[in-house]
């Protein structure tokens, strides 16, 4: 399964029409230890870059946006107890939702992994 | 150190009430009382005083330690304004407003109407209302006043600028006015991108809000054209003044161009910061603001006395009375002791200190802006950085050395920063104190980081794990 | 002069160090055209003219007046020790605990003042104290807002006006509405309060006791508003809740009230405190600083200021509130009030308010003329109708000394004749007994 990276380096994985979407291990990271995830509502619905979700560490909050447009379907409750999972895992068991994409020619706009790695290495 | 509670030792009794001189009355029906009393301490009072002055030990403060806290103005706070301002702990404020109340309260509204008028003068603004409670009520205050102007003009304008270097309160206070918020970048002269403002500034813009000095200490040649941009554009000009310290008697906000200004009595006044308040913050205008400002307004009359008059068609309460006094009568004390000169000296004194602290440090603390400071400057920890050591480090190592650390990650557009604020009130032999020891720590840094890493060890508690606090949200004794 | 030490010896070493031949070339770089245009301020003066200045302000501030009067300010005994300990310079010559570990006597000092506010509302999470009892009211009603989504306000008449009017004020620029719900008589209108709330409703504000003295128990007003979806706000008098049932006991959302009556002197109008507690599951939506329990490396349990993120200087424009200080040192004043009393002494003095108040309730609605208009039970403050206008009453007995109470005319119409009359621990029997005196011979002669 391919992932793709948004500039605001939140990453999507798309299993058909589902794309999982969370924040990258660099954001995880730069955010430092994560204390509440404010995850979407379930149904709603979002455009390409719209706000998604929210996140928390100790010393910043940020938003997170869709990579993709689409209906929430899913949420990882794991997050409400267990925040610290996105540290632990922010590309894969810290994953925040799952969307239901309804353009998946969206992922264009995206980075792919290579890329988005070049991306990383121009922000230092 | 125990809390309050686990010293608590049940039936253990306090301070005497007053002894009651009329019947006991029929209680009330128990559907509206509570099952138990609420669960206080009960400790003896010596228990009390030993808990609390203890407590108080744990705590660097002005009194104890020099505290270069950039941007809170940490002067020292004279026990002469504690005096002046205890002197009127029984004024109760409800007697202005009551029917022939006034005439028996002249003193506290005399104190009122004198304050405003010396902030008026000191800030140039036409008129003040001393009811914000802190300078971000201040904020919020002003930026109502405002929205009030323009929607009395029937103008529907939805932003505020902000540059990016502002103070979070900035934008927080502009948003909880209705309105959304534009950031302007800073530019490498120090301050707010002129480009990019005047790009953003248009006909839907109410106001731009600056800070001057800025948050980085550093003066801004083009406020007055800052000024003017928005003038042209209809859209009014708003001064933080939280770094007034540094410009008394120099430059008058209202002079420059500003609309309406608030100024910190906690920080340019020298009322004491109480551990994190209370403070108060007054807010000024120019004329054609005046109808807008918050109800109720304390006047002179035609006969010499002073009146509380209702501020109709303003933006209504913004707080129960009339601010906080005894804040007030302690800044009013503060201006009257110094009197003009005094003020003056205050701000030539703040901003020579402050360019001797970046003088001697710039050599080891990398400079993000090499000019000529006021009140305070701002260094960044970059270099540091490179042996893995952090602006967070600097700070506690200084606090085992017995100085309470500068500001720390603020502004928000310095990497690393580190912000000291020396203010007037500190001697020569202070400073140099402090600066010996940010010269080795930063020496330190290089020869053995692990050693910053570790700070503080010499306090009751070491570096606390803020992440378990968050997490777990365990906000009282169970 | 400023309390500048440097000497000019000082000050020519230092100017040599920065490479500046004067203090003044230290501010070339703002242009004349910036300059001032005018300082003109009275020349300083000693701290013995100083305080012979203030001596005459103060002189002339109304304390020989005896207060019978509240509005949301009681005049209530202070133990010695709250002056001494909130003396101490370490507490009040500190700042904001940013660096927690050289401020652990702020920081505990505010988790205790948090465990009490929450044993005294009956409520699980407080924070560190916000400016006053009206804007902890307006913050109150913005943190429903955000947790419900909705944009609603139903607001009980009989809370304070001087609140009303300030949440109003917070509102206005918000895309929010405050419907108010004018009271029955002396009393909360219950039916018309909650057939007031609707699916946009994200609160009912209440006041116990209300402005007009009279106690009442919203447990039934919370189940209605909860199975609509909104939250109940309850305002509160904390000397009050040394008896009354708590907001917590009446299942409310969200706990405020002024502190000032907990340990802060009157000060003509402040400084106080407001204070605001809330159920566990709201936390994050709290407004201002608030102070956590945690640990070091070594164990050692300490206290750190918390959930930052939702404050301003890290959310900015999207922060809870635009709040930065907190009343810090009154809420610290607070914390050593209740902990001077202690848990007896606060229940005790509660009840002495109560019998004090029902004393003087009982001996002034004897004199002809004079009537409770309150229904119901009351505290420590109660509604008296007048067979004159209450503002011609107070003016006649503010000139023999006496605050009779607060005229209602100026805040509800119709209500003229009406004055609220508070009675605190403070008013001795024979005060009280010659404010009756006062008042028989101010009505009938």
């Amino acid at each position: 399964m391919s992932m793709h990276f948004t500039k605001e380096h939140e990453w999507v994985k798309v299993d058909g029409t589902q794309a999982t979407v969370g924040i990258s291990e660099h954001a995880a990271h730069e955010l430092g230890d994560i204390t509440f995830v404010e995850l979407p509502q379930m149904g709603k619905i979002v455009k390409q870059f719209d706000t998604l979700a929210g996140i928390e560490s100790v010393k910043a909050a940020s938003d997170i946006y869709a990579p993709v447009s689409g209906r929430v379907f899913q949420v990882n409750d794991k997050l409400e107890d267990a925040p610290e999972l996105v540290n632990e895992s922010a590309e894969d068991a810290g994953w925040i939702c799952k969307l239901e994409a309804s353009d998946l020619a969206e992922l264009g706009a995206l980075m792919d992994v290579a890329a988005y790695a070049e991306f990383l290495k121009g922000l230092e | 150190m125990e809390l309050i509670y686990e010293k608590s030792v049940a039936g253990r009794t306090g301070v005497r009430i007053p002894i009651s001189d009329v019947p006991k009355a029929a209680p009330l029906p128990e559907a509206l009382c509570r099952g138990a009393a609420p669960a206080f301490p009960e400790v003896s009072e010596l228990d009390l005083v030993r808990h609390y002055t203890n407590l108080s030990r744990r705590n660097f403060s002005v009194d104890t330690n020099f505290y270069p806290l950039g941007s809170c103005t940490m002067k020292y706070n004279a026990k002469v304004m504690e005096n002046a301002g205890a002197l009127f702990a029984d004024c109760h404020p409800v007697l202005a407003l009551l029917p022939g109340g006034e005439k028996l309260v002249q003193g506290p509204l005399s104190l009122i109407h004198g304050l405003e008028q010396q902030l008026a003068e000191i800030t140039g603004m036409d008129e003040v209302t001393t009811q914000p409670l802190a300078g971000a009520h201040g904020e919020m205050t002003g930026i109502m006043t405002i929205a009030a102007y323009h929607k009395a003009r029937g103008e529907a304008r939805k932003y505020v600028i902000v540059p990016d270097s502002s103070h979070g309160t900035n934008p927080a206070s502009a948003a909880m006015a209705g309105y959304e918020i534009i950031t302007i970048p800073t530019a490498p002269y120090g301050d707010m991108d002129l480009d990019a403002y005047r790009a953003a500034m248009n006909g839907e813009v109410a106001a731009v809000m600056m800070t001057c000095p800025n948050t980085l200490g550093i003066f801004n040649p083009h406020i007055g054209e800052i000024c003017e941009i928005a003038h042209q554009a209809g859209a009014l000009t708003y001064y933080d003044g939280a770094n007034l310290n540094a410009i008394m008697g120099k430059v008058r906000p209202g002079d420059v161009g500003f609309d309406v200004v608030h100024v910190n009595l906690h920080k340019t006044f020298g009322t004491p910061h109480g551990g994190g308040g209370p403070g108060s913050g007054p807010v000024g205008v120019k004329k054609g603001l005046i109808p807008f400002l918050p109800t109720p307004r304390v006047v002179k009359t035609a006969d010499g006395s002073f009146s509380v008059v209702a501020q109709t068609g303003g933006i209504g309460r913004v707080s129960d009375s009339f601010g906080n006094f005894g804040i007030m009568a302690r800044a009013f004390a503060y201006i009257t002791l110094l009197g003009g000169e005094g003020l003056i000296e205050v701000s030539e004194q703040a901003v020579l200190n402050a360019n001797y602290m970046m003088a001697r440090l710039k050599g080891e603390y990398e400079l993000p802006f090499d000019v000529t400071c006021m009140h305070e400057c701002v260094f960044s920890a970059s270099r540091q950085l490179k042996d893995g050591v952090h602006a967070i480090d600097i700070a506690k190592y200084l606090i085992d050395r017995g100085f309470h650390p500068p500001t720390v990650y603020f502004p928000l557009n310095v990497k690393e920063a580190i912000m000291i604020e020396p203010t007037e009130t500190e001697s020569k032999q202070t400073m140099d104190a402090f600066i010996e020891v940010m010269l080795e720590a930063a020496r330190v840094a290089r020869s053995n980081p692990a050693a910053l890493h570790e700070a503080p060890v010499t306090t009751p508690v070491g570096r606390l794990d803020e992440t378990r606090a968050a997490r777990a949200q365990q906000v009282c004794c169970e | 002069m400023g309390y500048c030490p440097n000497t000019p010896e000082d000050i020519r070493e230092m100017l040599a160090v920065i490479g500046a031949g004067s203090v003044e070339e230290l501010f070339a770089q703002i242009p004349a055209e910036l300059r001032a245009q005018s300082f003109e301020l009275p020349a300083g003066v000693s701290e013995f003219e100083l305080m012979g200045l203030m001596r005459q302000k103060a002189a002339a501030g109304g304390t020989e007046v005896v207060p019978f009067i509240g509005g949301g300010i009681y005049d209530h005994i202070i133990p010695a020790a709250v002056d001494h300990l909130t003396g101490r310079a370490e507490f009040y010559t500190a700042y904001t605990p940013y660096q927690p570990e050289c401020s652990q006597g702020t920081l505990q000092a505010l988790y205790e003042y948090q465990t009490a506010i929450c044993r005294l509302t009956g409520m699980e999470a407080s924070n560190a104290s916000l400016y006053d009892g009206g804007t902890a009211v307006a913050e109150a009603a913005l943190m429903a807002l955000r947790i419900t989504g909705r944009k609603a306000v139903v607001l009980d008449a009989s809370v304070n006006p001087l609140h009303r009017e300030i949440v109003c004020g917070y509102l206005a620029n918000l895309s929010a509405q405050v419907a108010e719900v004018a009271p029955e008589g002396c009393d909360s209108d219950l039916d018309r309060l909650i057939g007031s709330i609707t699916q946009e409703t994200a609160a009912v504000v209440v006041q116990n006791p209300n402005f007009f003295g009279s106690v009442a128990d919203f447990s039934a007003l919370a189940a209605r508003a909860h199975e609509q979806g909104a939250l109940l706000i309850v305002s509160c008098y904390p000397i009050a809740l040394g008896m009354l049932k708590s907001p917590g006991e009446m299942g409310a959302d969200i706990a405020v009230g002024d502190g000032q009556s907990l340990g802060n002197t009157l000060s003509f109008g402040g400084p106080y405190f407001g204070f605001i507690a809330t159920r566990k599951r709201f936390i994050r939506n709290l407004p201002g600083r608030i102070v956590g329990e945690t640990v070091d490396q070594e164990g050692r349990r300490g206290y750190v200021l918390t959930l930052q993120a939702r404050e301003q200087h890290i959310k900015r424009h999207k922060a809870t509130s635009n709040i930065c200080s907190n009343q810090s040192l009154c809420a610290l004043r607070g914390l050593i009030f209740a902990a001077a009393l202690g848990k007896q002494g606060f229940e005790d003095l509660a009840s002495l308010n109560f019998d004090k108040a029902q004393y003087a309730k009982e001996l002034l609605s004897a004199i002809k003329g004079v009537r409770v208009l309150n229904a119901g039970p009351t505290f420590n403050e109660f509604t008296l109708a007048l067979p004159k206008a209450g503002a011609e009453v107070v003016e006649r007995l503010l000139g023999a000394g006496v605050a009779a109470g607060v005229p209602l005319g100026a805040y509800y119409p119709g209500m003229d004749a009406a004055i609220v009359v508070t009675v605190t621990e403070k008013r001795t029997r024979a005060e009280i007994d010659a404010f009756a005196s006062l008042l028989e011979e101010a009505l009938w002669n």
